[in-house]
């Protein structure tokens, strides 16, 4: 049964200082709040135990998403909708806007936010192996000061991160990536479905390759990289990578099967973006 | 708490905290809009926040604060998607019709089959098997419906 929410507190900010100042003073007695596509899931099925809140959605001075220089700067609180309207986006980063296609429909790509996906730490989440792949960084503020973490040190493990208890995600920094980029997701179905297997990938003469659901959290699979990088021939690769991952059985998929189609995820990359 | 619901303004003292989704149900008798899941996954509960879809369900009204929201009944006298559902047999029990008709109702004239599944891959059906509702959108918003206004039909 859904719970009333009148015993639930929030706090409206007007300002990321307020925020921050907030953020401060609560620490973890607080769950930033944004475009509430999971958080309200939870909520109405009363599996949420947290009672206060602080609620981001009208910083906007966390969104948009504008280049710096040659570093693509993505505002936390960017949806994933203004991901697939944002033209730089579409011309430097064409995997997110694939991965953005993916997550959900219409109705949650309006409300989902990059920063919520990064914090909310699903290891499904559909687009934390594209900022794995692109070496993005991750920027925290608190009222201490900016923080700034390679996205692939965020994780510490299952649903963890090095996010300290004051602090929030206002921004994710890409550097520029050259090679072509490649992401796929396998879930049940194309809409709606949280994925089994989820690849993103850049073809270069250091190919980057990340995976999630086939691990606690997001990885990079840097030796099936080396391998590639080296020539090893695809097989070999597969092998490789199967050493890399530690995909479980679930409710949505098996290991078995999630093993199988990672190996032949990475031999489609491969096929895909190999010289014409 | 202020915000426009079809067109007009209203103030509901309301925790802020509340879906948008009971607010307008229980708040505004605005029944029309169904909960189906409860979690995102049917669109059964899907209005127009500032012109654009979302699921009523996950959305806290504060975050409707000044802003317009679009029920199935702000649809009324727009007639051409709602007859096109009824002559093509896009609805049969009807709960998932409201949601439907809200994310078709930004569909742009001229749209594809795939460009249609697209934008309505948030919203499940259980008794149509979605042709009647593609259909329906086709003649409604579809490169069809363009050519029939092109000749003046």
């Amino acid at each position: 049964m859904r719970p009333s929410v009148t015993s639930l507190e929030v706090i409206r900010c007007r300002s990321l200082g307020d925020a921050l100042s907030a953020l401060h003073e609560y620490g973890d007695a607080v769950v930033p709040l944004a475009g509430c596509t999971d958080l309200y899931v939870a909520l109405n099925a009363g599996t949420l135990a947290a009672t206060r809140f602080l609620d981001l959605w009208a910083l906007d001075e966390l969104r948009g998403i504008e280049s710096h220089g040659d570093t693509l700067r993505l505002g936390a609180l960017s949806t994933y909708r203004d991901v697939l309207a944002s033209p730089l986006v579409r011309a430097h980063l064409p995997m997110l806007a694939e991965a953005a296609r993916q997550v959900g429909a219409a109705q949650i790509q309006q409300r989902g936010t990059l920063g919520g996906n990064i914090v909310n730490a699903s290891p499904a989440g559909d687009t934390l192996p594209v900022f794995a792949a692109a070496e993005a960084i991750v920027v925290l503020q608190s009222v201490r000061g900016e923080r700034r973490v390679p996205f692939t040190e965020f994780y510490t493990g299952y649903r963890a991160t090095v996010r300290e208890r004051d602090e929030l995600v206002v921004r994710i920094d890409v550097p520029p990536a050259t090679g072509r980029q490649w992401f796929r997701k396998v879930g049940t179905r194309a809409a709606q479905a949280v994925s089994k297997v989820v690849i993103a990938a850049v073809r270069s003469e250091r190919p980057r390759i990340a995976l999630g659901s086939v691990a606690p959290v997001v990885i990079r699979a840097r030796r099936t990289e080396d391998a590639l990088a080296s020539g090893a021939p695809m097989g070999r690769a597969q092998a490789v990578l199967a050493e890399e991952i530690s995909p479980i059985d679930d409710v949505r998929s098996t290991a078995a099967y999630r093993l199988q189609v990672s190996k032949n995820l990475l031999a489609r990359f491969w096929a895909d973006t190999g010289p014409a | 708490m202020q915000l426009t619901v079809n067109g007009q303004q209203v103030d509901v003292d309301v925790h802020p905290l509340e879906r948008l989704l009971d607010v307008l149900r229980e708040r505004l008798g605005l029944t029309g809009t169904k909960e189906g899941c409860g979690e995102g996954e049917c669109g059964a509960c899907t209005v127009l926040l500032d012109g654009r879809p979302v699921n009523s369900c996950l959305v806290p009204v504060l975050h409707a604060e000044g802003r317009e929201v679009v029920t199935i009944e702000g649809l009324r006298g727009q007639t051409v998607l709602q007859d096109a559902f009824v002559s093509e047999g896009g609805t049969q029990c009807g709960i998932c019709t409201p949601g439907f008709l809200m994310a078709a109702s930004v569909i742009a004239p001229g749209a594809s089959l795939a460009e249609v599944r697209e934008a309505l891959a948030g919203n499940i059906c259980r008794c149509t098997g979605y042709e009647g509702i593609y259909r329906a959108v086709a003649k409604a918003r579809g490169p069809l419906a363009d050519a029939e206004r092109a000749q003046g039909s």
